[in-house]
């Protein structure tokens, strides 16, 4: 768990992202597989979009992936010789009880970022997030896109080579939505690797670079956007694009 | 006029009685430094205890809890029997001194401290969890991070503690012997004026108590409020 922590003040990679290689992945709770055995790479520029129905295992994926669970079997491994600075924004942002500028300085903090630079860092997150106004406000007293906002402006902060976005946007309104994606797009362009899953198939369309499709705990099918939205070649897939129940 | 116990509270706070003057301050001292050290020792503890498994961790979390109820004679008696002349810590000459009242109030604070402060922490924990470990947060890291988010609760707790401390009079009267002007305190001079038949005098000093303790807690209950309506 603590291998995710990597210095912060790592230049950041303008080259490709990390790539993410999922080895006969499995896991198992109390005798049930909930997920695989899966093997994928996540190389391509992305973003990759999880989908799925649900139960299908998109959360589960995200954490085995940002190392929030250990898988049961199976290898999980990064492209290069260290694993790379991650971030991660829940579908409920968790936010400490301080305020929206402390919740940043202590993300900041916790990575041993020098204390001279931690506000200055902070506040340039919160001004790219359009938060300035809210700096000295309490981070739990935000509206729900705030909140969210917020969560992206933390791991902005961090500077990460990967961002996993577990469902952000499902519980905000259309602007809200919109300033989330207009994010995760900033995420993309400064060469994060962006895996995200949403059951918004116009999110998915707007922002999808490729899908993994997942239903039953296993991968259906792992393609290009384009193809996936105009032919997707598992049934499953085309059940679910088509508004059918998946089981 | 004389025998009113509202008149005697009431003539000993105006007159400023030089005895009941030191009465309190040694009250209010030995209370809040028993319950500062307690916070010092029981805070951490009880988030340790929310954080880490361990084995044994249950048996642990139950004796925290049963100690909240531990009664204070009994935490007198092996106070007492710790510091007397013959006991392992007799060398240190801190029978009937403040300073063993002291110790025995935190014996009787800490477990309060502890097990409840153990409860909040482990509540924001299931919180926060994810997002620690997302931020690669060691338990050891996450310990401060959760007592200052936990810090309107643990004020509340800090009262509980406190509100033992002041209000306890068996410990304090078993290893700090009531010895007028030297450890004395509020609620062993009611027992003595009691038991001596001066009733008004024990009931204004109990009233004295009483007041005292509610300002204390409403001090802090504006202080707590204002912050919480803050920080949402």
């Amino acid at each position: 768990m603590t291998s995710l922590n990597v210095p912060v003040n790592r230049p950041i990679e303008l080259s490709a992202p990390p790539s993410l290689r999922f080895d006969n992945v499995e896991f198992n709770l109390l005798g049930h597989q909930l997920f695989g055995p899966c093997s994928f790479t996540l190389d391509g520029p992305g973003p990759t979009l999880v989908m799925g129905p649900n139960g299908a295992g998109k959360s589960l994926m995200l954490r085995l992936a940002h190392g929030l669970l250990a898988a049961t079997e199976g290898a999980i491994t990064w492209s290069g010789d260290q694993t790379p600075r991650q971030a991660m924004v829940f579908q409920t942002p968790v936010l400490l009880r301080r305020s929206a500028l402390a919740n940043l300085t202590h993300a900041l903090a916790v990575n041993n970022v020098p204390r001279k630079r931690r506000a200055e860092l902070a506040r340039e997150a919160l001004a790219r997030f359009g938060l300035s106004s809210c700096a000295d406000t309490p981070a739990r007293v935000l509206s729900g896109g705030e909140k969210q906002r917020l969560a992206l402006a933390r791991a902005w902060a961090l500077s990460p080579s990967v961002l996993f976005l577990d469902e952000p946007t499902s519980a905000l309104d259309p602007a809200a939505i919109k300033d989330v994606e207009a994010a995760v797009q900033e995420f993309h362009e400064r060469g994060t690797r962006i895996v995200m899953t949403t059951h918004d198939l116009h999110q998915a369309r707007r922002l999808a670079g490729d899908v993994l499709f997942l239903a039953g705990g296993k991968v259906q099918e792992h393609t290009p956007a384009d193809i996936f939205f105009s032919a997707p070649a598992s049934r499953q897939a085309q059940a679910f694009l088509s508004g059918e129940l998946v089981a | 006029m004389e025998e009113n116990a509202f008149y005697v509270a009431l003539s000993l706070l105006v007159n400023l009685d030089a005895s009941l003057y030191q009465i309190v301050v040694l009250s209010l001292q030995v209370s809040l430094v028993a319950v500062l050290i307690a916070a010092l020792l029981g805070f951490p503890l009880g988030a340790a205890v929310a954080l880490w498994q361990f084995p044994g961790r249950g048996g642990v979390i139950v004796a925290l809890n049963a100690l909240m109820g531990l009664p204070p004679v009994v935490a007198g008696l092996g106070v007492y029997l710790l510091l007397s002349r013959a006991g392992p810590l007799g060398e240190l000459g801190l029978l009937f001194t403040p300073g063993a009242m002291v110790i025995a109030q935190v014996i009787l604070v800490l477990p309060i401290l502890a097990a409840l402060s153990r409860q909040k922490v482990e509540e924001l924990l299931g919180e926060y969890r994810e997002q620690f470990v997302s931020l690669g947060m060691s338990k050891a890291r996450m310990m401060p991070t959760l007592l200052w988010d936990a810090r309107f609760a643990l004020l509340t707790i800090l009262l509980a503690g406190f509100g033992r401390a002041s209000a306890e009079v068996g410990a304090v009267m078993m290893v700090g012997g009531n010895i007028d002007g030297v450890t004395r305190v509020m609620t062993t001079a009611i027992v003595l004026e009691t038991s001596k038949g001066a009733l008004p005098l024990a009931l204004g000093l109990g009233i004295v108590l009483l007041t005292l303790v509610m300002a204390i807690n409403a001090t802090a209950y504006i202080l707590s409020e204002t912050a919480k309506r803050r920080m949402g």
